[in-house]
């Protein structure tokens, strides 16, 4: 492979954990990682649809301080 | 061989730049001085300091599983990459703090402040949060309330609970204050403030709703709506009618903040409080990053002087000597004892592996310091006289504009009435006189780097985004401070009678609710009708406060240590403790008994008293004078409660470590027992 191609392949890769990073940031993907810890841990159990982990989530994160001064 | 290179460049250039701004006492020094200071100091403090004590102190240990592997639940217990639990527990420790508590301090001058952000946060703050951080990782992500209660005995946990309660209150009433002063008779401010709010609602519908967890795209979508607001508020500034339909007094913007914080407390989190968050942090991390590129490209002339008169405990912004009030001023920035309640909240239960407290807990602090140095060269860069004018209360320079001039260049620091006018037209604001509380003159200056790097003609924009910015993160926090108030209410109540410590039952949230923003709402209305601006009151007691929950953690920390076996190391806590010890009580002792009624409480009380007995006062300050009387003899009996609170965690933590040092039983350590990980077996097998 041509060396601008690797090039292009760092970049890509780069670009590629930089946007998985921001969504873990921003808790953009916090359903995928639920699903897959059900479908690994808990795989006879209810799934929650989207809107309800949702839901569920943000109020157990307001429950407590998860904000500071 | 290049770590040692790194580290002695580092110490080098530390050092210099250190000396640079101790030695450049009567030239104007440049900011980028204070810059370098700082990153060196903390890189220097994160290399050594940190490493040495994470594992010495706190012995970590990579081999052993954290709760996040242990409880693994995919929720909130969770192994999570150790950049990303950094960009957390930065956004959940980064609040106004930093901002407000430096501007205030900038009084001073701005030497004491940045000596004390850095040695504060370098062996205090970063200290303790990476100390609490990894105590309640071993201990299953445990509160610092329950960890008090399950090492020293419920007593403590007790105090630790009242006074975290207490906190919030007097938090949120700063808080809501500040927000007031940014928006009073200025539509831009109020109408784009006020449009974050349906702004905010509209994201929590796209994210409940319409695209259910879409976080990132409903981020963009807020910050889309709210820049429009900002550009909207801009235009409705120029239409007569529109704008008197947005100017608003301060008494009219108390109310609409009381009635906002309580609606916040008890409608659903997705509605208000979580889509407001996300905008707030998008926006702090985003306007973060661009105020240290554009201080970094501007490098401005710091205008104050390194330490001013005010020194001796005459400042026009608050009363009192640098000692003990520069270290009470600034909390958040140096060291702010709220941290350790988020490293024992969310932080500790998504640590993968106890190697990664370094970076969390040390790191971050450090970050959230570096924030209030910023905050600190945007205040000290205007003009002194500028920056008195802007945050000194009418009470203390006089009403007028020309009677504010007189005052403050009579203090020997120039400023004319044209020159506020012109800043103020360029700002796109009436005055800028009297703006108290610190986010106003923040705003000016953060628009003065903005408008240097990114072009002049838009400084009213900048100025408005700054307030925006600021006011978005103002009520995030008041939002999220209400809410743990409600619980807290409603834990204490439930003692009492069971159901109301139902967090689910209705009359127990409306009922609890009014109690938290009835609280914090007096102070807020008192603040306001207050003539000095009512901040020179509240953050003493604000920063008072918020250095009792740091020795109440520090205390628990060092206690800890002394109960595990490591006395001889238990001065990395112990020496920041003392000195909080001092500072609080020293700082609460003048408040309660200082006979100058600009600094002691119960003084000013006196002062007021007898002036309006003697029919010494206007009559519009005679028609309040009676609720500021009763509100000063209040605030001097919460320092002391305060101060009480603080001795009570301390002798509690003394009595323990004592009864260990001689051999005698105590409460058994609730650590949680070793267990090998595997995440990092796996880590290595992978890496091999």
């Amino acid at each position: 492979m041509s060396s601008g191609g690797e090039r292009a392949g760092a970049v890509r890769c780069w670009v590629r954990a930089g946007w998985a990073w921001l969504r873990a940031l921003s808790g953009d993907d916090a359903y995928e990682r639920y699903r897959s810890h059900h479908a690994a841990c808990h795989g006879g159990a209810r799934l929650m649809g989207r809107g309800e982990f949702y839901a569920q989530q943000q109020r157990r994160k307001w429950s407590g301080i998860s904000r500071c001064c | 061989m290049l770590k040692k290179l790194v580290g002695v460049l580092l110490a080098v250039g530390g050092a210099f730049a250190v000396g640079g701004i101790a030695l450049h006492r009567h030239e104007p020094i440049n900011a980028l001085w204070i810059v370098t200071a700082a990153v060196c100091v903390y890189l220097l403090g994160y290399r050594l300091y940190a490493a040495w004590i994470a594992s010495r102190v706190l012995a970590v240990d990579a081999s052993r599983a954290t709760p996040a592997e242990r409880l693994n639940n995919g929720r909130d217990f969770l192994p999570t990459h150790r950049a990303i639990v950094f960009g957390h527990h930065f956004a959940a420790i980064a609040g106004p703090g930093p901002l407000v508590g430096p501007t205030l301090a900038a009084q001073f001058g701005y030497l004491p402040g940045t000596l004390w952000i850095l040695v504060g946060a370098v062996f205090g703050g970063c200290v303790q949060d990476m100390t609490i951080l990894l105590l309640s990782t071993r201990r299953d992500g445990r509160s610092l309330g329950q960890m008090a209660r399950d090492e020293f005995g419920p007593v403590g946990g007790f105090a630790a609970l009242i006074g975290t309660l207490l906190i919030m209150v007097i938090l949120s009433a700063v808080l809501s204050l500040v927000i007031v002063n940014v928006m009073k008779h200025s539509p831009w401010a109020s109408s784009t403030v006020l449009a974050t709010i349906p702004a905010a609602i509209i994201v929590g519908l796209y994210l409940r709703i319409w695209r259910p967890g879409r976080v990132l795209e409903g981020t963009v979508l807020g910050v889309v709506l709210i820049l429009i607001a900002l550009i909207g508020g801009g235009w409705l500034d120029h239409q007569p009618q529109l704008r008197a339909l947005f100017d608003y007094s301060s008494l009219q913007l108390a109310a609409f903040v009381i009635a906002y914080g309580f609606l916040a407390a008890i409608l659903p989190v997705w509605l208000l409080l979580a889509p407001r968050d996300y905008l707030s942090t998008f926006l702090k991390l985003g306007t973060v990053i661009l105020l240290a590129i554009a201080i970094v490209i501007t490098h401005p002339q710091i205008k104050m002087p390194a330490v001013t008169g005010f020194v001796d405990g005459s400042g026009p912004l608050f009363g009192g000597k640098v000692f003990p009030f520069v270290f009470i001023t600034i909390a958040c920035g140096a060291i702010s004892g709220f941290h350790a309640l988020i490293a024992s909240g969310t932080s500790p239960k998504l640590i993968s592996s106890e190697r990664d407290v370094r970076l969390v807990g040390y790191g971050s602090m450090a970050l959230e310091s570096f924030v209030a140095i910023m905050a600190l060269i945007a205040a000290t860069l205007l003009d002194p006289g500028v920056f008195f004018a802007i945050n000194a209360g009418a009470g203390v320079v006089g009403a007028t504009p020309e009677a504010a001039v007189h005052t403050i260049s009579g203090w020997g620091f120039p400023v004319t009435v044209e020159q506020m006018r012109d800043l103020a037209n360029s700002m796109g604001e009436q005055t800028l006189f009297a703006r108290t509380g610190g986010a106003p003159s923040l705003a000016v200056g953060m628009a003065s780097i903005f408008g240097s790097t990114f072009g002049k003609g838009l400084l009213a924009l900048w100025y408005h985004f700054a307030i925006m910015f600021e006011a978005v993160f103002l009520l995030a926090t008041l939002d999220a401070g209400t809410r743990v108030g409600r619980f807290m209410v409603q834990d204490l109540l439930g003692r009492a009678w069971e159901p109301l410590g139902r967090t689910s039952w209705y009359p127990s949230v409306l009922f609890s609710s009014a109690v938290i923003v009835g609280a914090w709402g007096y102070f807020l209305y008192i603040g306001v009708i207050d003539p000095n601006g009512g901040v020179n009151i509240l953050w003493p007691l604000f920063g008072i406060s918020n250095q009792m929950l740091a020795a109440i953690a520090l205390s628990i920390a060092t206690g800890i240590l002394v109960k595990s076996g490591k006395a001889r190391y238990a001065l990395v806590t112990l020496v920041p403790l003392a000195w909080l010890a001092v500072v609080t009580s020293t700082a609460a002792w003048q408040k309660i008994t200082s006979a100058d009624p600009r600094i002691g409480l119960f003084a000013a009380a006196n002062d007021l008293a007898l002036k309006l007995a003697a029919g010494a006062l206007s009559p519009e300050r005679a028609a309040v004078a009676p609720q500021l009387i009763f509100n000063q003899r209040l605030d001097a009996w919460l320092a002391m409660l305060f101060t009480a609170i603080l001795w009570f965690v301390i002798l509690d933590m003394a009595r323990i470590s004592i009864r260990r040092l001689r051999g005698l039983a105590v409460p058994a350590s609730s650590e949680a027992p070793y267990r090998p990980s595997r995440l990092q077996s796996a880590a290595v097998q992978g890496a091999s």
